[in-house]
């Protein structure tokens, strides 16, 4: 009997997945057993699949059992060379394809209101989960996975960056915390990973560990492609360095919180009024403005729940955030829907917006609303809101012709 | 007597025997080609000399009442599928003509449901020859293996009245279990601790059966009112400890969907029916009972609670979210052809807008017009679609025969017929090059709904024009699939053996699909 390394899941309500026994012998060949609920559809490729893996990292005697519950080819794959890599470490690499249409990048400044975060060990939820359009989608190696599911759900998660098309969201991946992160980034960061979520920051020396290791990477493989960082505060140590973990790198974009550790660590509970958390959220905001950056909001846990939601997302942009997590698809249209700038403030941005353009063709230097002098943060918000509303089909890009006609 | 006989190629491009279970079948002619010709079926002529004037027509149990009624070989049994998951009595039928060394009855249910997996030893030793209504589940896979000694022939609950009705099928007994029933026959479905609801799919069976047995665990003395079913055509009557489970009659597992991924459909789908104006003040819709046509149901209330418009009907299934919308206002009328939960039926006794209906009413195509072309949108499911439209709800893409028809196949003739559908299923895309089996021309579907974008039927130029600028993602129906494809790659199709062992009946009763004997794989 060889060693046996066992990956994926199966079993009631596992869906999509594949469960992996891999045995390697001395003698014999290749003994490959596949029982797959998509057997008539799939199982000749199936089995071709898998031999060809085998083939590619050079096994030649092995008894291979797959349990198939309609998993994906690359969801297959990464479980396959994850058992593999548990009785031969090494370096090289069965990838999927990367598809053209996840070569992306995303801008410093985008919108960041939804980001959805998808275990990174259930293929099931990572594959449909860019048709919610939310603003970025996580793909979690942290707190999502099970301790010894973690060195599985970084070829998933490998793999999905590669091969699933997330339709415009911004792909980020949630690390692990010290060194397994450090890890973690060699299987993200040549995929085209657009942003970093660093989980319990508490001072800015993370942040440089984890840039460290991204320029590393990116100049071994001659990579020269944005990676944003969103450090997480979770802590009372972070919350009072939020300023200079916010303000320690360039690409920093986004500081959030994480409030279920952060109240914890104070020693209270999280309450749906958030009494304990106000000091901590409000310091997150005032670091992420003071450093120019997205102040980004905890996620809302009841996912049965959307009126409280919506409650809870008003509450969070009237403290000034820019976006929150989410756990569940469909939070993430009341989400945007409550980020985004309600019809009266449209409105009163259209009016301001309006006398500056005016004001700007007529050479004028103050911009006026009848006999009120508008002061320029005002005209840069009302800005920002039309910005907004345009971003998000609240308003028709040519806004102005019509306005004028009224 | 053969199984099947002469294979032609029908006008759905088919090939399909023309001789079924011994008898000729017509192959499909085209949507409204093939008219009939004759009349109709009629059952013999009784006299109330032969029954007892104080009505009372109660005898001790069923075997006796199946004795009495004639019980041979070879018959044709009827039951009815109000019950269920929860039908207690459909079996017992079995159980007692198997004590009685009976052998080749034709079972005719208008529906099968995982209970009557026990029909499978009785499909062995030979008391069933075969099953002609639907073949679900475990009875499915049977028949997929070619282990039916006859020919399934699967109908629509339409077309099942419609082949009682012109003769095709003959009833010789009907078994009708009914929540609530008098000694002389009349019963109904709205009283009693197996409530169901209506009793409309027994209708055909009490006008045309040659003996009709009413079996009740709720013997009231005449009258029973409501009379959904009429004593005037029951032979005899038999009171049961307990006819059906109530938890699984009326499960209430008709829930509101959950997933996201449907809620989107869901969603998608009321939002095209609101940007092709095919919701306005009055307009009507199909209700259906899967978790995706319950939200959709949400959507269009808010629609029209926002517009203070009211839907003049809605028909077909009914349950809590529908009888809301009933009492809120927002539908008018619910033309209730079966009875999802104990609102539904609740609503049915006491609500006059609340009304039942049978498929002779809203679904039987050789009649002068029924309910179902009348309604505005149909929303439906499918186990797949090709890339002409045409769907699939019978068998799954391994080959297998899972499901029946229902009154899927009559409700296609609404005015606009919607397919809110995953673009794949663990893997398995839903759309095909070509379905497995048709049971829906294409000509009659009009949209499929995908999580990945919609397609409009290239025939509804009309449609087409009004979505022009939507903000829905419309995309082809082709490129639905190469997306699908991209996603799971091209699956291999099931390999069949040459011998029909079901055939596919259009609602006017011809041959539209013959489902084949599965291969099996060498690895299983």
């Amino acid at each position: 009997m060889g060693a046996i390394a066992n990956t994926g899941n199966k079993g009631k309500g596992i869906r999509s997945d594949c469960f992996v026994t891999l045995e390697l012998t001395d003698q014999g060949g290749i003994h490959l057993q596949v029982e797959s609920k998509v057997e008539v559809m799939y199982g000749d490729s199936i089995r071709k699949e898998a031999l060809d893996i085998l083939e590619f990292f050079g096994i030649k005697n092995a008894n291979l059992t797959i349990e198939d519950s309609g998993a994906l080819s690359l969801v297959l794959a990464a479980r396959l060379e994850a058992a593999i890599k548990k009785l031969i470490p090494g370096d090289t690499c069965f990838l999927p394809a990367i598809l053209a249409e996840n070569q992306y990048t995303t801008a410093k400044d985008r919108n960041r209101f939804s980001r959805l975060y998808l275990p990174g060990n259930s293929p099931s939820l990572m594959i449909n989960a860019g048709i919610h359009k939310p603003d970025g989608i996580i793909l979690d190696l942290e707190d999502a996975v099970a301790p010894d599911k973690k060195d599985e759900a970084r070829y998933l998660v490998r793999n999905a960056l590669c091969g699933i098309d997330y339709y415009g969201a911004e792909r980020m991946v949630r690390i692990n915390q010290g060194e397994r992160g450090i890890t973690d980034l060699e299987f993200i960061i040549p995929y085209n990973v657009n942003l970093i979520l660093l989980p319990k920051c508490e001072k800015p020396e993370q942040v440089h560990a984890v840039n460290d290791q991204i320029r590393k990477i990116q100049h071994d493989q001659r990579i020269n492609k944005p990676v944003w960082i969103m450090p997480i505060i979770e802590s009372a140590l972070g919350v009072i360095n939020a300023y200079q973990i916010a303000s320690c790198a360039e690409n920093v974009v986004s500081l959030a919180i994480g409030l279920e550790d952060y109240t914890a660590d104070l020693g209270t509970r999280r309450t749906a009024e958030g009494t304990e958390s106000f000091f901590a959220r409000s310091m997150v905001v005032n670091a992420a403005r003071a450093a120019g950056i997205q102040p980004i909001d905890s996620v809302f846990s009841d996912v049965g729940d959307m009126e409280g939601l919506r409650q809870n997302v008003i509450r969070s942009k009237a403290l000034g955030f820019d976006g929150m997590g989410c756990i569940h698809p469909r939070q993430i249209v009341v989400i945007h829907e409550s980020f985004a700038p309600t019809p009266d403030e449209i409105e009163k941005a259209k009016k301001i917006v309006f006398a500056f353009h005016k004001a700007t063709e007529q050479g004028l230097g103050v911009v006026a609303l009848g006999t009120k002098m508008i002061d320029p943060p005002v005209v840069k918000r009302a800005l920002n809101t039309i910005n907004l509303a345009l971003k998000m089909n609240k308003l028709a890009e040519n806004w102005r012709e019509s306005y004028e006609q009224i | 007597m053969n199984k099947f006989d002469k294979l032609v190629t029908n006008a759905a491009g088919r090939i399909v025997p023309t001789v079924v279970n011994g008898k000729p079948a017509i192959p499909y002619m085209g949507v409204g080609k093939y008219k009939p010709d004759g009349f109709r079926a009629a059952p013999k002529l009784s006299s109330c000399a032969d029954f007892p004037a104080d009505g009372n027509k109660v005898v001790p149990d069923l075997k006796e009442a199946l004795i009495r009624a004639g019980l041979r070989d070879g018959m044709t049994i009827s039951t009815h599928h109000h019950f269920r998951n929860g039908d207690l009595v459909a079996t017992q039928i079995f159980d007692i003509a198997h004590e009685l060394g009976i052998k080749d009855l034709m079972w005719y249910p208008s529906a099968s449901f995982p209970c009557h997996e026990p029909m499978t030893k009785y499909l062995e030793d030979g008391t069933i020859n075969h099953i002609e209504g639907s073949m679900n589940g475990a009875l499915g896979r049977f028949t997929s293996n070619g282990k039916m000694k006859g020919l399934g022939v699967l109908r629509s609950h339409g077309g099942r009245y419609q082949a009682v009705q012109d003769g095709e099928v003959h009833i010789d007994i009907a078994v009708i279990a009914a929540p609530t029933a008098d000694p002389f026959g009349d019963a109904n479905g709205v009283n009693g601790s197996a409530a169901c609801g209506p009793l409309g799919f027994a209708l055909a069976d009490s006008q045309y059966a040659d003996k009709v047995i009413v079996v009740t665990d709720n013997l009231i003395p005449f009258p029973c009112l409501p009379w959904q079913i009429n004593g005037n055509y029951v032979d005899y009557v038999v009171v049961l400890d307990k006819i059906g489970i109530p938890e699984k009659i009326v499960s209430g597992t008709t829930e509101i969907t959950k997933s996201p991924d449907r809620l989107l459909l869901a969603e998608w789908s009321a939002k095209f029916c609101d940007e092709a104006g095919l919701i306005y003040d009055g307009f009507s819709f199909q209700a259906g009972a899967g978790g995706t046509a319950l939200s959709i149901g949400i959507y269009f209330s808010e629609i029209l609670r926002e517009r203070k418009w009211k839907a003049r009907f809605a028909r077909g299934g009914s349950n809590k979210y529908l009888v809301k919308m009933l009492e809120e206002g927002l539908v008018e009328y619910i033309l209730d052809g079966q009875t999802f939960d104990l609102d539904g039926v609740q609503s049915m006794r006491d609500n006059p807008n609340h009304t039942w209906t049978s498929p002779f009413t809203s679904y039987n195509y050789h009649s002068k017009g029924n309910f179902s072309s009348m309604v505005d949108i149909v929303i439906l499911g499918a186990t797949e679609v090709d890339v002409n439209f045409n769907a699939n709800v019978v068998t799954h893409s391994d080959g297998y025969l899972l499901h029946g028809i229902g009154g899927w196949q009559n409700t296609l003739f609404g005015k606009c017929v919607i397919l809110p559908i995953p673009l794949f299923r663990d893997r398995m895309p839903v759309i095909r090059d070509q379905v497995t089996t048709i049971c829906g021309p294409g000509e009659l579907i009009d949209v499929i709904v995908t999580e990945r974008g919609i397609a409009i039927n290239p025939l509804r130029t009309d449609l087409i024009e009004k979505m022009k600028n939507s903000s829905l993602p419309i995309k082809t129906i082709e490129e639905l699939k190469d997306e699908a494809e991209k996603i799971c790659g091209v699956p291999a199709k099931p390999k069949f053996t040459d011998e029909v062992v079901a055939v596919v009946k259009w609602v006017d009763g011809t041959v539209l699909d013959s489902i084949w004997k599965v291969k099996e794989t060498s690895d299983k």
